[in-house]
């Protein structure tokens, strides 16, 4: 085991863990942050998605030590964005099970491309699977948050 | 308050979006010790030994548990040890359990377990399995415990066949002027929900067992422990919390059992299993497999008298609830038409595959696949338009099923109108095929739908309703937030009914055996029917009983009175009234006089009038009501390399009054997404073992952001008049005729029959490379 200190939205805090733990074991079992899903622990479905300094990261395929001095941000780290009232808005859920997976990516995706092409928001979204909606709700709910498609053209919570 | 139809918000919806929703393995696990499954890397393999002593001897391992002397499980027929004896079934089941203090060291522990098979010859496929000399799954069949009205054939690998007889087929062939027969054929699959199945169990001193489930079947947990294990019904507490996607799969029950049976193991300590995928999709029931031949004959002018139909699926290892799907697509074998003449065996065959769970659709989607292609194939053959021939055998209010239902109005949805209305969302008079130049096609292709649901004749739905001091109410019902939404539309009913704010409805998303009223299960498309009806009967009972105190206080008989936008007041006179959240507690006079309590309404529903079907002809009354719909798809096809996109897809489906407009959609368009993926890509790959080569998400493909068509549903409304406001079952239906109208659209496209699933581009040259020959060789 090592103790060490990880920053999690906005907060440091001190935790023991096994050098060979995943970050999304860490923040699932020794924080008690489970917005963050387990769908397959291989890369695959994106359910573990987060934001390591502002970029899109699966938690299962990233060792909690590799998250130290890093700016780390959950799903429960975001409040009252954008992007979770068009969720809402545009039905973009079901189950919700891969819904702060896909928030999380998209938060990284508006970050970095603000006004993202089709084929960037394509690339960015295809590492995570929705198995409920048929993806035209989740396709809403980005578009409207193009900064071309915003009145406010505010930015999102900033890591980068 | 004008509620219906209205895009209310998911009442659960600030959850979901923010990560605080809880699902079953959010749930802290401090207090819980850790299982992993040990699984047969074969098909049908005999256990000669199982060596346990190493992984014993892993720090932390508090038990290991093996087959020997647990009872044998199953719904419909008892045939499924909870972990394999003496031999296994299938690749994935499970043979061990190991419990730890932490899930690392369980899988240490499981990885240090040696078992040692004999390899015994494997049946690859249903068609296989029926013959002559091939290997039996289950040798004891005979011996098995079993529900009624199941028919299995011991000494050979039938699970339960059931038989539809109506009309003459002598007669039918007779009248038939034009005859068509295809076969098909496809494995099965899985529903790859994206929360992988997971469960806790423990046994507390004074007997009480707690368990914690994914499942859409909380109260038949607890039955079924009860009936397996023998532990006092009463003594059962079942939870289930939000769940993350279940689409049919989370309606078998399968880990809770091995919960259980590791519980007892630590002297009752609580105990987790999260699934892996890899697990979740094979050791976990799966999707069903279908070998099918249909036979259709028709007048010249296009009308069908005669269909002969045989289903074999493949209901894997064990029949679970494969030898109800069986049932449930030969009651609807048809497909949405009127036929008088009709011969159907529809049977559930043991494999050496995973086994089968019900799936969204109940066995609608597989058998609407073989009946929607030969429909096509039919059409050709008489040079007629589709979509004509669709809609002149559609079924209609007058017409019998093939159980020798009898259809009204208020019992089927309007399916000529579907097909209407289709037409034109198509443009379907500007043809089916559109040359776009460079080698690429344009294509339509179309189907039908029609379901009811097979379930429990009796099944049944409770609601409990009460009242918080600011007469806002507390919503209880036993249906599973599986995500279609359902308990947000049932807030809605009853915030309709009360003429109420719906921001005044609080709804308990989380089910507990205990506490809450029982809904059956969360299946069938029967979760809005079932409880919105309970819930129109439990505010009928705080209405009585607002009333009553009412009446006392206002000196007016209950009679006059009526409720509703947070009053209940005198009909004749409003002004003369009580607020709601005066009497909700009950009324508190002047002089300090109390009368009544906190007012608390109970409802139910159950589902009447239906019948078991006769074991010889198929007759009886399954289900309260048909859905109907027809959809199509629009495909881009690169006749070079044999590739398609997938452009439009298309739904025009009666779902009676629809009582959340958005959320409605929703449900559409992603039983959609789900069917086209099921045509389209997804299936297990066997190797010549029986192994499933593709348990993972990145090799079992299911579709991806911006692989998804665009989306066109629209919506016929025949309300039903049985139901809350009208509503039909609408969590199913569009994905039913999605496999066949990209079948359809294909077989067009590449000129080639294509009756075989999934429709990947391999499959396109395969069938290609066999018309090749077969048209060389002549
Ligand atoms: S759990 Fe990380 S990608 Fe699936
Ligand atoms: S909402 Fe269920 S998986 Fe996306």
């Amino acid at each position: 085991m090592i103790s060490a200190r990880l920053t999690v939205n906005d907060e440091e805090r001190e935790i023991a863990f096994w050098p060979s733990d995943t970050l999304l074991f860490v923040l699932r079992e020794r924080l008690g942050l489970t917005g963050a899903k387990p769908g397959c622990l291989n890369g695959d479905c994106g359910a573990c998605t987060v934001n390591v300094n502002g970029t899109a990261m699966k938690s299962c395929l990233m060792l909690a030590v590799e998250g130290m001095n890093q700016t780390i941000r959950t799903i429960e780290g975001l409040k009252d964005s954008p992007i979770q009232h068009a969720f809402i808005e545009h039905f973009a859920f079901q189950c919700g099970y891969c819904t702060p997976g896909f928030i999380m990516n998209i938060n990284s995706l508006l970050k970095k491309h603000p006004n993202a092409d089709d084929s960037t928001i394509k690339e960015f979204l295809s590492s995570n699977i929705c198995r409920c909606t048929g993806y035209q709700e989740i396709e809403k709910a980005v578009k409207s948050l193009l900064k071309i498609n915003r009145e406010d053209k505010a930015g999102l919570p900033n890591d980068e | 308050m004008g509620l219906i139809g209205k895009s209310v918000f998911r009442k659960e919806a600030w959850e979901k979006v923010t990560g605080t929703a809880r699902y079953t393995a959010d749930y802290p696990a401090t207090d819980s010790l850790h299982a992993k499954i040990v699984v047969s890397p074969y098909a049908h393999a005999v256990i000669k030994s199982i060596h346990i002593a190493k992984a014993k001897e892993v720090f932390g391992v508090r038990a290991v548990i093996t087959g020997e002397h647990f009872p044998l499980t199953g719904e419909e027929i008892r045939d499924r040890p909870v972990l394999a004896k003496n031999k296994v079934r299938h690749h994935g089941e499970a043979v061990a359990l190991v419990v730890a203090d932490t899930p690392q060291q369980a899988k240490r522990a499981a990885e240090l377990i040696e078992v040692e098979y004999e390899q015994l010859p494997v049946v690859h496929s249903p068609t296989e399995a029926l013959k002559p000399n091939a290997p039996l799954v289950h040798e004891q069949l005979g011996s098995y415990k079993k529900e009624d009205r199941v028919y299995p054939e011991p000494g050979t690998n039938v699970a339960n066949r059931t038989k539809i007889r109506k009309g003459s087929m002598e007669r039918g062939w007779n009248l038939s002027e034009v005859v068509v027969e295809e076969r098909f054929s496809f494995s099965p699959s899985d529903h790859a929900a994206m929360e992988t199945r997971c469960s806790t169990a423990e046994i507390h001193p004074d007997g009480n067992v707690y368990i914690m489930t994914s499942s859409q079947a909380p109260f038949m947990v607890k039955r079924l422990i009860h009936d397996y294990f023998g532990v006092d019904i009463g003594k059962i507490v079942v939870e289930t919390p939000l769940v993350g996607g279940a689409y049919g799969g989370k309606a078998s029950i399968q880990l809770e059992l091995l919960a259980f049976i590791a519980s007892i193991a630590v002297g009752g300590r609580k105990v987790r299993i999260l699934n892996i995928r890899e697990q979740d999709m094979l050791t976990s029931p799966c999707h069903i497999g279908l070998d099918a031949t249909v036979k259709l004959g028709s007048t010249r002018d296009g009308k069908i008298q005669a269909a002969e139909l045989l289903f074999l699926f493949d209901g894997g290892a064990y029949s679970d609830k494969g030898a109800d799907l069986n049932r449930a697509a030969a009651v609807d074998c048809t497909g949405p038409y009127d036929i008088d003449h009709v011969w159907c065996d529809s049977l559930c065959v043991y494999t050496n595959h995973p086994y089968a769970a019900p799936f969204r659709g109940f066995s609608h989607s597989e058998l609407l696949f073989t009946v929607e292609r030969t429909m096509d194939v039919l059409a050709d053959k008489l040079g007629m338009d589709r979509l004509q021939l669709r809609y002149i055998n559609a079924i209609r209010p007058g017409d019998t099923t093939p159980t020798q239902v009898k259809l009204n109005k208020s019992n089927v949805g309007n399916l000529p109108e579907c097909i209407v209305r289709l037409k034109k969302m198509i443009d379907w008079d500007m043809g089916m095929i559109q040359d776009l130049g460079n080698d690429k096609l344009r294509v339509k292709g179309v189907s039908c739908i029609w379901k009811t649901s097979t379930i429990e004749s009796d099944a049944g739905s409770g609601v409990t309703l009460s009242f918080n001091p600011d007469g806002s109410i507390n919503l209880i019902s036993g249906v599973i937030e599986i995500g279609t939404g359902t308990k947000t539309i049932l807030a809605q009913i009853l915030a309709e009914r009360l003429k109420m704010d719906i921001r005044m409805v609080h709804v308990q998303m989380k089910v507990n055996t205990q506490s809450t009223p029982e809904h059956w299960k969360t299946v069938a498309s029967r979760g809005t029917f079932m409880a919105g009806r309970a819930v129109l009967a439990a505010a009928e009972d705080l209405i009585e009983q607002l009333k009553s105190i009412a009446s006392c206080v206002l000196r007016v008989q209950a009679a006059d009175l009526e409720v509703g936008y947070g009053k209940v007041f005198l009909r004749d006179e409003p002004e003369t009234h009580l607020d709601i959240k005066d009497v909700a507690y009950g009324y508190v006079y002047p002089n300090g006089n109390g009368i009544g309590g906190q007012i608390i309404g109970r409802g139910h529903y159950n589902l009447r009038r239906l019948t078991y079907l006769d074991k010889e002809t198929g007759a009886g009354k399954p289900g309260p009501e048909w859905s109907v719909g027809a959809q199509a798809v629009e495909i881009e096809y690169d006749k070079k390399h044999l590739t398609y996109r997938i452009v439009r897809a298309f739904s025009a489906v009666d779902i009676g009054t629809v009582l959340n407009e958005k959320a409605a959609r929703g449900q559409v368009m992603g039983a959609m997404s789900m069917g086209l993926a099921f045509g389209g890509r997804e299936t297990f790959v066997f190797d010549e073992w029986g192994r499933v080569l593709n348990p993972q998400l990145r090799t079992y493909r299911p579709l991806r952001y911006g692989e998804h068509p665009e989306y066109h549903v629209e919506f016929v409304v025949t309300p039903q008049l049985d139901a809350a406001y009208g509503a039909r079952g609408a969590g199913e239906h569009g994905l039913m005729g999605m496999p066949a109208a990209l079948g359809n659209a294909l077989s067009l496209a590449a000129g080639v029959k294509l009756n075989e699933l999934p429709l990947i581009p391999e499959q396109i040259w395969k069938m290609k490379q066999k018309e090749g020959h077969s048209h060389a060789s002549l």
